[in-house]
């Protein structure tokens, strides 16, 4: 199977150990990914903060460009970027934006191929599938299942799963023989695109994040974006130095990406699928 | 009477129908207080007004203390708010609104400088590069901030990061750039029309 693939700058930068992971293991599934030719990039939290025609406009020509490769299915491994290309769509759909937005990009634009984030790539290959793939059932494992905000808000954007009480990815980590635990921060914010601007707001929402994990009896966070991934692996250890001595001891949460575990369970080693380039590898 | 962002916060005289067609389901007057997007915000506690303190001084006709609150930029827009509100008024949508108009209009509030020069030196760098180009929008942006506010010590915050980085090979010192970078410089071109009016002095 091939679909278009929008990788998102974090992909192709200081966050390639996500895609490394997602070619790893959906090539193992018979999913090619597709790049987009010349994708550019969506404009994230500062496009749509300071200039939203622009933050419409951005992702609008990566759609274009998706449609003009003759993709009707876009994977978007970023929750952000998936997001605001979903937006896009719903302009289009909504306030008849497409033409001037066709102007502004210089491309025609249909806006009717299909979005899609990690979690529904997995629905789509077939959890019955995924299963049966199975080689090395993940026992070890009890994860917290983190969906963070873009997954599923705004509800009437994604239109993918319960907002408050999200399930569906609990359901793929179930299918790689691991343990999921109940917990209260699965869709609280880790403060996203603040890692640099406003790092008090990181590290607080990170603490929260990884200890309540930790407090429920989890031995790993499962992410599916690499914003996630990044405030509570590279900064766990900012964590840890100010938050530690309430604890008395150091965290020390695995964060995976969705498609490390399933790799995992795939039978591809750690070093295949770039787990040895997190920052906190074993608990 | 209805109050409309349209005649309270936007720059006079520069309608936008794509922001306002972002908006059109969200009437400020339906909004009953019930103060549901507040104690769902995970950084209200930060904020000089609290979301909900927000879109009722949006209804008392006061747009100038929004856009001078601290509260538009601690915003981490992660939606929570508009998605438990019973009334479906898109207060992080408010939110989006009010940071493009505080900045068009120089009101952006001074101690959350730093988020403000992120998001521009962020911005900056696509329409240059076509892609994020991470270095360049690091070593841009604590340009900026030590120079505006003269925080020299943001210079040296996360230096230890990089060798880490680059030892997992995180780290790009010739970043990707979009081969076409002529249509995102008329993308932004495009877009930025009404962005920003003359500073008074």
């Amino acid at each position: 199977m091939n679909i278009g693939y929008y990788p998102g700058c974090a992909l192709h930068g200081s966050s390639n150990d996500y895609e490394q992971s997602l070619r790893a293991c959906l090539g193992l599934l018979d999913v090619q990914l597709q790049e987009i030719k010349d994708w550019i990039c969506c404009g994230a939290t500062a496009a749509h903060s300071l200039n939203h025609k622009l933050s419409l406009a951005l992702p609008a020509r990566n759609l274009a460009l998706a449609e003009r490769d003759g993709h009707k299915q876009l994977f978007a491994p970023c929750p952000l970027c998936s997001m605001q290309l979903l937006k896009v769509q719903k302009a289009i759909a909504g306030n008849g934006a497409r033409g001037e937005l066709a102007q502004i990009v210089e491309a025609d634009l249909r806006g009717d191929s299909q979005v899609l984030n990690l979690i529904q790539v997995f629905q789509n290959i077939g959890l019955d599938r995924l299963k049966a793939a199975v080689k090395i059932p993940q026992k070890e494992i009890t994860a917290a299942c983190y969906y963070g905000c873009l997954l599923t808000r705004p509800p009437d954007v994604t239109h993918f799963d319960d907002f408050e009480q999200p399930t569906s990815m609990e359901a793929v980590v179930a299918a790689t023989g691991a343990k999921t635990v109940d917990w209260n921060y699965k869709t609280e914010c880790c403060g996203a695109g603040m890692t640099m601007a406003n790092e008090d707001t990181v590290l607080d929402l990170a603490h929260k994040i990884l200890s309540n994990a930790a407090a429920h009896g989890a031995n790993c966070i499962v992410v599916a974006c690499p914003m996630c991934h990044v405030n509570l692996d590279m900064k766990q250890e900012a964590v840890n130095r100010r938050y530690g001595k309430k604890h008395g001891k150091k965290l020390g949460m695995v964060v995976y990406y969705l498609s490390d575990l399933v790799g995992l369970a795939l039978g591809i080693s750690a070093e295949q699928l770039g787990i040895d380039r997190h920052f906190v590898t074993k608990a | 009477m209805e109050q409309s962002l349209e005649d309270n916060v936007l720059p006079q005289g520069t309608p936008d129908s794509f922001l306002l067609g972002a908006l059109a389901h969200t009437h400020l007057q339906d909004c009953y207080q019930c103060g549901k997007c507040t104690a769902g915000c995970p950084v209200a506690v930060r904020m000089d007004l609290a979301p909900n303190q927000l879109i009722r001084l949006l209804q008392l006709d006061d747009s100038e203390t929004a856009l001078r609150s601290s509260t538009i930029w601690e915003c981490v827009s992660c939606q929570t708010c508009s998605a438990r509100c019973p009334k479906s008024v898109d207060c992080a949508g408010v939110m989006d609104v009010l940071r493009e108009a505080s900045l068009a209009q120089h009101k952006a509030a001074k101690p959350q400088h730093a988020v403000v020069a992120f998001q521009k030196a962020f911005l900056d760098n696509i329409r240059r590069n076509g892609r994020l180009a991470e270095l360049e929008l690091i070593g841009l942006y604590k340009a900026d901030v030590v120079w505006n506010t003269g925080r020299i010590g943001v210079l040296f915050k996360d230096a230890g990061l990089a060798p880490q980085l680059n030892k997992r090979k995180k780290l790009h010192l010739l970043p990707e750039k979009a081969k076409d970078r002529g249509v995102v410089e008329r993308i932004f071109a495009r877009c930025s029309a009404r962005c920003s009016e003359p500073e008074k002095k």
